[in-house]
């Protein structure tokens, strides 16, 4: 079965992968690369677990084909903390326990971090609308939210 | 599972080449965002898959004619962050980004909302309260087609063999004209409309509705223009008597499905709620 060679940037690296058409970017990047950090939900593009950015831009990774990659940059939550040094948003949501099953946490935050570039103020109708796309089953969504404003006032303090 | 080919031309007639080639089997690929969720979920089977991703005419929003030239596949982010576009016809933009959460509106285009040819689709009733035309590329050439001439039923398009939608052309609007698109959903975001009414009017130097279009959508096959509804507005000042009208109008149009989401006395008559609520949106934003 013939398969795409895919070249793409992932978290600033250059990479080359193989795939076939019907494989999504999340099954690239998890079963391929063994990045599964980002999680599959429901494979639909509603539950916003497998979300990742494409050139900046906030997609659901189970609604791209792996083939689309190419040539673009593609960031996931592995490339969110710098070396052992968390992202703010990592750091508050430990400290704020803004997680419970945790499955829905690696989506939530490439959302949330890609939110606060675009508006580091953001009202909490703002977040909320933003996140509407995440959804966290064990429904801790005011711990998330709250840790997201918390996190905002903190980076623009820092 | 059989072999998929992926296809992604550099320009629009290697596209429809491949699509006419393609017969059947062929789906063009935009944002994918209803295309992949069809192909997990086994409704459709395709044998080739043409990315048009990479053809710049759908890709571009451009300014032409004192209007608008969209790509059918600029995701609705794109439109949003759109100033000049999003002040010239604020209808269609809101109606584009109420599709979908904020990772769908990364990747879910008008083009491929108006070819997946839901009677539901948010941008639709306001593209076609717009005046909308698409431009329809195909093996014999471009034509001009108007937006609510494209679907023909629910999943089903006037689009020959071959045929693609490479952009929306929104056309220059009058002076004190403006335009608003509002959807029923019972809750507050990410939610298939029930109804969806887009209206877009234009007034004169003295207030009175010259010109109308009333676009109503998930309440028949096909998004409509509803002609009877724009009656009612032109020629008033678009007061409480003629806001009854259009909305009588609205739901005289409906011929809507019974379902979980909304039975037929529902929809018909939040059709026409709904129309005397965005005209007064439009109508405000036309005295701006």
């Amino acid at each position: 079965m013939a398969k795409h060679h895919v070249t793409t940037t992932i978290n600033g690296d250059e990479t080359e992968f193989l795939c076939q058409t019907e494989q999504t970017l999340l099954d690239v990047l998890r079963d391929e690369l063994h990045l599964t950090g980002t999680k599959e939900g429901c494979g639909t593009g509603d539950c916003g677990a497998c979300t990742v950015t494409i050139d900046g831009r906030l997609v659901c990774s189970c609604l791209v084909l792996g083939v689309e990659a190419e040539g673009h940059a593609i960031e996931t939550i592995e490339g969110m903390a710098d070396g052992d040094t968390l992202h703010p948003l990592q750091r508050n949501f430990i400290d704020m326990a803004a997680l419970q099953c945790g499955i829905c946490t690696p989506g939530v935050l490439v959302a949330a971090k890609n939110l606060l570039e675009r508006n580091p103020d953001p009202s909490e109708t703002e977040v909320r609308y933003w996140l509407a796309g995440n959804l966290c089953r064990c429904t801790g969504y005011d711990k998330i939210v709250r840790a997201v404003m918390d996190t905002a006032a903190k980076m623009r303090g820092a | 599972m059989a072999d998929i080919q992926y296809e992604a031309p550099q320009d629009l007639s290697a596209a429809s080449a491949l699509l006419a080639a393609g017969g059947g089997q062929a789906r063009i690929l935009a944002g994918g965002t209803d295309l992949l969720v069809q192909m997990k979920s086994d409704l459709i089977e395709p044998t080739l898959i043409i990315d048009i991703k990479n053809i710049s005419e759908t890709r571009t929003i451009a300014a032409e004619n004192g209007g608008f030239r969209i790509g059918a596949a600029v995701p609705g982010a794109e439109l949003g962050e759109h100033e000049a576009l999003s002040a010239a016809w604020p209808g269609v933009v809101e109606a584009a980004e109420l599709i979908g959460s904020t990772q769908v509106q990364g990747r879910a285009s008008l083009g491929g909302n108006l070819c997946n040819a839901s009677p539901a689709a948010d941008s639709v009733p306001a593209m076609i309260a717009a005046g909308a035309v698409a431009s329809v590329v195909g093996q014999n050439g471009a034509r001009d087609v108007l937006v609510e001439d494209i679907a023909t039923g629910p999943g089903q398009t006037s689009l020959a063999s071959g045929e693609i939608v490479a952009s929306i052309f929104l056309p220059e609007r009058p002076p004190n004209s403006g335009d608003a698109y509002l959807r029923f959903i019972p809750r507050t975001e990410m939610d298939i409309a029930v109804v969806g009414v887009g209206i877009s009017l234009t007034l004169d130097g003295g207030g009175v509705c010259t010109a109308a279009r009333v676009g109503l959508g998930a309440v028949a096959p096909t998004a409509l223009l509803v002609g009877p509804a724009a009656d009612a507005l032109i020629g008033t000042k678009i007061d409480d008597a003629a806001l009854d009208n259009l909305a009588a109008a609205t739901s005289a149009a409906c011929s809507p499905i019974d379902d979980k989401r909304g039975t037929i006395e529902f929809r018909t008559d939040v059709a026409g709620v709904l129309a005397r609520r965005v005209a007064s949106i439009a109508l405000k934003r036309a005295a701006k």
